[in-house]
């Protein structure tokens, strides 16, 4: 198996992701966006600030040629994930539905949140469960048209909500004023998920939780059984 | 058959001022914040709205082939349709000579 992690110019959670990986024993390849993605399994587009978040945070790397690749993977049916600065660019990508914006309390955030995992995703083989990842973002607040949101959830494509240590999704527990507490958003088909939460960040005991474990074992049990 | 030289065919630069806003409605905690320090210095505004503006120069063949371009870049790049509306004023700046 082998998971291309890209990067952009920028981009600085991409060792993380790739150490995360490779402690699950799976094999992850550092791509350079200059460069082309060959056959791949999947794709994980890490957080970071490419392009300096110049005109918004993904605007450029989403318009990069690798980003048609990715576009292709998906449409493959190939998991991609985007973490933080990478669910920014799949969303100014279009490759899942509304975008990440400025935090409600314009400031970047570098906390702990509690989430719950709402429909079920390729990404998280357990829905329900309760997870503790940290956030890192400044341009984080989920927004979408609200007419679509009933859709999205008929849709099973609203994967992660910031929920208080009860599971509920309750103002205190949204962070940057997230429509609907949203934190993670995917695409119809599942196999591409948007989620501003780091699953490396919670990858080793050492880092204070290792929830975000699971959602790289799920993406590698999904690429298994494709 | 190949003109060498068509003196009907001409290039215009164009000069663009888009204005990429939030949409009405869409909540903008930078002009919240703005609103606020104007009110703290003794200015009481009714609301504050926050815009990005771009001054563009190229050159097209016609004022529509202009706005097309434009359209594109804002539709493409400069806006989110998500949250955006753009305005656009294009004006021409010099006739050439293609």
């Amino acid at each position: 198996m082998n998971i291309a992690i890209l990067r952009f110019g920028g981009s600085n959670c991409d060792l993380d992701v790739q150490k995360a990986l490779n402690n699950l024993g799976v094999g992850a390849e550092l791509v350079w966006y200059k460069e082309t993605l060959k056959n791949y399994d999947g794709a994980i587009i890490p957080g970071g600030f490419s392009y300096g978040d110049y005109l918004r945070a993904g605007a450029i790397a989403a318009r990069t040629k690798i980003m048609q690749s990715v576009a292709q993977m998906a449409a493959d049916g190939k998991p991609i994930l985007g973490i933080c600065n990478g669910a920014q660019i799949l969303s100014e990508s279009h490759l899942v539905p509304g975008t990440f914006t400025l935090n409600q309390y314009p400031k970047f955030i570098c906390k702990w949140v509690k989430l719950r995992t709402v429909g079920k995703s390729p990404f998280t083989d357990l829905t329900n469960a309760i997870v503790d990842l940290p956030i890192a973002h400044k341009e984080g607040r989920y927004v979408v048209d609200p007419l679509l949101l009933k859709e999205l959830y008929e849709n099973d494509q609203v994967v992660f909500k910031y929920v208080d240590e009860n599971g509920r999704p309750t103002l205190a527990a949204n962070p940057n004023g997230s429509l609907d507490n949203i934190a993670g958003i995917s695409n119809l088909e599942k196999n591409v998920l948007a989620m501003m939460p780091h699953p490396e960040r919670a990858s080793e005991k050492l880092l204070g939780s290792t929830d975000g474990d699971a959602i790289f074992e799920s993406m590698v049990r999904y690429i298994k059984a494709l | 058959m190949f003109n060498y030289y068509n003196p009907t065919v001409t290039a215009m630069l164009y000069r663009a001022e888009i204005t990429i806003k939030l949409k009405n409605g869409m909540l903008d905690p930078e002009a919240t914040t703005i609103k606020n320090a104007l009110k703290h210095l003794g200015y009481e505004c009714q609301s504050v709205k926050q815009a990005a503006t771009y001054e563009l120069e190229f050159t097209a063949d016609s004022r529509a082939s202009a706005t097309d371009l434009v359209n594109g870049m804002c539709q493409r790049l400069l806006a989110n349709p998500i949250i955006h509306d753009y305005d656009v004023r294009i004006t021409e700046q010099s006739r050439r000579d293609r």
